[in-house]
């Protein structure tokens, strides 16, 4: 009895962990393209990872285009685990889809992950987050130039927080910005948290001075008028907060974003490939995708194939120099 | 704020609304028990349910169900089977499982229910009275007092160190904070002590090293030891009554009492949480109690069960305070929460109150219905619930195994994480032949990285030691976890003094 029970739980949770989406009520008017895809998370549920491969997975099968999509989590080595898994299993796993992101480039150039996206086969980029400087509402601080002057004054007044490590992402935005606006990033004193929620009280607490992260999570901030937004770091003013400035028209020209695209097995053939990039671009113009980005507050970021490929390069190139010069590499 | 609790009341109180609510402290209950999945994992699993639903009000209250019914579940399998599935209820295991292995297992469920629903009905009256006053509460630390807390926290280990093995308790609490450096640490790029194994880049995981200390040592036990099943060590497979008497009632209510008030103040602290409520919860009840008291920790002490337990219930309730009127998530669940409010386009902050109350206070009201509900489908259940231990050692044994590989497998997919378990769980046993208390090794392992981030930040913020005297917050309260460490041993010398001295005048 007990034991049936106890069975009974256990098919209960692999049912809801392994639970694909698959609906069939809006595949009217759009011909389906693919049967089936499988998204591999390289990280646990619930994070950012895993949110943009489930939203893109329901995006695609909602709007008619892909018939059934399943996901599977595996954490380890900072998404490594999950990249070795798909080299060594590559003629098996065609089928599979792994997402990754920006922290990707970072932690190949540190060697903290051995495998970087050239033992991959880049599809194509999908989604993507700018990256916001803030201070709190009652900050003396207003504009970027108020943030240059105090820290032209004392660098070491001005503790720039973040949700990672130092070398990683928040930290290497930070950098940038003062780079670009002409000033030496070496000298920025970056406190890291373990979590971006964690700096944000730190920075509502005056325990930092200002805040690098991403500009989703700002932006829900600034709507409560809990902090103000010094700059994005986009090139141009983004069209749905176009009351936010970005960097480059104050003084920094630069631009960042965090992607989050996917990626396919090494040696792919070019026409199964081709078959992702086609319905990975052709999503993007339904409403189901318009409705899963919305909800997430999500920008699209859209590359594929060889341009995909440029696109990482860039990033690439861009991180190493400043990585770099941080004394990081 | 009177017509926001009546709007909240409606809303709660509708019937599709009641339902949700029951069948998420359902669904919580019975995946949390399993070792391994916890209220995380379970929340992220029902968000696409709860987002299909539409109404924020009824997803949220559907998660906040299925949050307090996983809490519930895992120290229902701290209790049983020693398989802490939450890193907030390995306390409770302390005391749970001798109580269980004793023949008290249906008590000792009964009174984890009881002090849960406490904890969680006075966290949720203190969220709805104080929530918009405990904004500033929840700012007012910093890395430094963080770093005091955590240290406060440690203090709990002292419960391990009674009859000469106050050098193991050291030993294994040390060997826990050396553990805790294994891999990236928030403040450097590079992970450390891994060996070059890429499993141990995001160092130990929680779950494995719980199951390793706890569940899988009870299975090898069995092998090396199987006599102990059949001798049934003073009726390990005994249900024993539900009830608890009058005396027992009047022993634990004034620590459920002091501890939901405790544990919710910690819960509102953003960087502290459900974990280390239920630690601090434990060691402040211990150097509390008597000294006859203070023996019975550790080996079955109702306190040190009905302690962490109310503790850990009313963080939670207090976890919703940054969330709900400062936007932040303080911990790993409540950020899975709020990317779940943000996508039914609700913006936690100071704003939520005044501008959607219905969705403040109908949460809120949920939180108490939550509770209660919870403590109506479980009371029936305990017998049932409790029936687990009746099944012989030796058939129950590789369903904990079972449970345990599963556990540390789940989620993670990284087939190397089950060596790792195995490896730990042998280390475990040899630990526990030679005597040595594994407790202190996990306190010190779940403690350790955040005493070392939250000491390293404030060393960085201040350049240098100078936030030890600066801070008046600081200072208190290493001094109070000074305190709390050398109380204990302080009655005890004055107790022994006075024997000493009445001997020597019946000598005389």
């Amino acid at each position: 009895m007990v034991k049936v029970r106890a069975l009974g739980i256990l098919a209960m949770a692999a049912a809801l962990v392994c639970s694909g989406v698959s609906n069939p009520v809006q595949a009217a008017a759009v011909e389906q393209m693919q049967d089936r895809i499988h998204f591999l998370v390289p990280g646990g549920a619930g994070g950012g990872w895993d949110g943009g491969a489930r939203g893109v997975g329901e995006a695609l099968v909602k709007s008619g285009l892909l018939g059934n999509a399943s996901f599977e989590n595996m954490s380890g080595g900072g998404g490594g685990k999950a990249m070795v898994y798909m080299i060594d299993n590559a003629r098996s796993n065609h089928g599979t889809l792994m997402i990754n992101s920006t922290p990707m480039i970072i932690r190949g150039l540190t060697g903290e992950v051995k495998q970087t996206f050239r033992d991959m086969t880049p599809v194509a980029s999908m989604l993507g987050d700018y990256a916001a400087l803030v201070v709190h509402k009652t900050s003396p601080m207003n504009t970027f130039q108020d943030f240059l002057a105090a820290y032209k004054a004392n660098p070491t007044k001005v503790a720039v927080g973040g949700g990672s490590v130092p070398g990683g992402m928040d930290h290497l935005v930070a950098s940038l910005v003062l780079e670009a606006a002409g000033l030496d990033p070496l000298s920025v004193k970056y406190i890291p948290y373990d979590a971006g929620g964690t700096a944000m009280a730190a920075l509502l607490s005056g325990e930092i001075q200002a805040l690098s992260t991403g500009f989703s999570e700002a932006i829900e901030m600034a709507k409560a008028e809990e902090v103000k937004i010094l700059g994005v770091t986009a090139k141009n003013r983004l069209s749905e907060y176009p009351g936010q400035p970005t960097f480059a028209e104050q003084g920094a020209d630069m631009e960042f974003v965090n992607w989050r695209g996917f990626f396919a097995v090494p040696g792919l053939p070019e026409a199964e490939l081709a078959e992702y990039e086609k319905i990975l671009t052709a999503v993007l113009e339904t409403p189901a995708w318009e409705e899963v980005r919305a909800r997430n507050g999500w920008t699209t970021i859209h590359h594929t194939g060889a341009d995909f490929v440029q696109f990482l390069e860039a990033q690439e190139n861009e991180l190493r120099e400043l990585m770099t010069e941080l004394g990081f590499l | 704020m009177l017509e926001g609790i009546l709007i909240g009341l409606s809303t709660a109180f509708s019937g599709f609304n009641l339902a949700l609510v029951a069948a998420g402290c359902l669904i919580g209950t019975l995946i949390g028990m399993l070792p391994g999945l916890g209220p995380m994992s379970i929340i992220a699993i029902m968000i696409p349910i709860a987002i299909t639903i539409g109404d924020p009000a009824s997803a949220l209250i559907l998660l906040a169900g299925v949050y307090y019914g996983a809490i519930f579940g895992g120290s229902t399998s701290s209790i049983l089977i020693n398989a802490p599935g939450v890193a907030s209820t390995v306390a409770t295991s302390f005391d749970g499982y001798p109580l269980a292995r004793s023949g008290h297992a249906g008590k000792a469920l009964t009174v984890a229910a009881i002090a849960s629903f406490a904890g969680g009905t006075i966290g949720a009256i203190l969220l709805m009275i104080f929530a918009p006053m405990l904004s500033t509460v929840a700012l007012l630390f910093h890395s430094a007092e963080y770093f005091a807390l955590m240290v406060l926290g440690l203090s709990a280990v002292a419960a391990f160190g009674g009859k000469g093995n106050v050098a193991k308790a050291l030993l294994m609490t040390l060997l826990g904070l050396i553990m805790a450096t294994v891999g990236e640490a928030a403040l450097f790029n590079a992970a450390r002590f891994t060996g070059g194994l890429m499993d141990l880049q995001s160092g130990f995981g929680f779950i494995t090293l719980a199951m390793a200390m706890f569940a899988l040592p009870e299975a090898l036990f069995l092998v090396l030891d199987p006599g102990r099943s059949s001798r049934s060590d003073t009726g390990g497979s005994k249900i024993g009554k539900l009830r608890i008497s009058a005396a027992e009632g009047r022993e634990i209510a004034p620590v459920i009492g002091r501890q939901s008030l405790q544990g919710f103040l910690i819960g509102v602290l953003p960087g502290a949480g459900a974990t280390i409520a239920s630690f601090l919860g434990y060691a402040v009840e211990r150097n509390l109690a008597t000294k006859e008291e203070q023996e019975m920790f550790g080996k079955g002490s109702l306190k040190g069960l009905a302690a962490p337990e109310a503790a850990n219930n009313a963080a939670c309730s207090g976890s919703f305070v940054p969330l709900l009127t400062l936007g932040i998530p303080g911990s790993g669940t409540t950020a899975i929460l709020l990317g779940a409010l943000l996508s039914l386009n609700v913006s936690p902050g100071p704003r939520l109150m005044i501008d959607e109350p219905d969705i403040f206070w109908s949460v809120i009201i949920s939180m108490y219905l939550g509770n209660l509900i919870l403590l109506l489908l479980n009371l029936p259940l305990i017998p049932y619930i409790a029936k687990l231990l009746a099944i012989p050692r030796n058939y129950l044994i590789p369903f904990i195994l079972f449970f345990t590989l599963m556990g540390s497998y789940i989620g993670q997919n990284n087939p190397t994480e089950l060596l790792i378990l195995v490896g730990l769980g042998i280390a475990a046993t040899a630990f526990r032949l030679a005597d040595y208390p594994l407790a202190p090794l996990l306190i010190g392992f779940i403690l350790g990285r955040m005493l070392e981030d939250n000491f390293a930040r404030a060393m960085q913020i201040y350049d240098g030691p100078s936030f030890l005297w600066e801070r008046p917050m600081t200072i208190g309260l290493l001094v109070l976890a000074v305190l709390l460490i050398f109380l204990p041993s302080y009655r005890q010398w004055r107790a022994q003094v006075k024997i000493k001295k009445a001997q020597e005048r019946y000598d005389r």
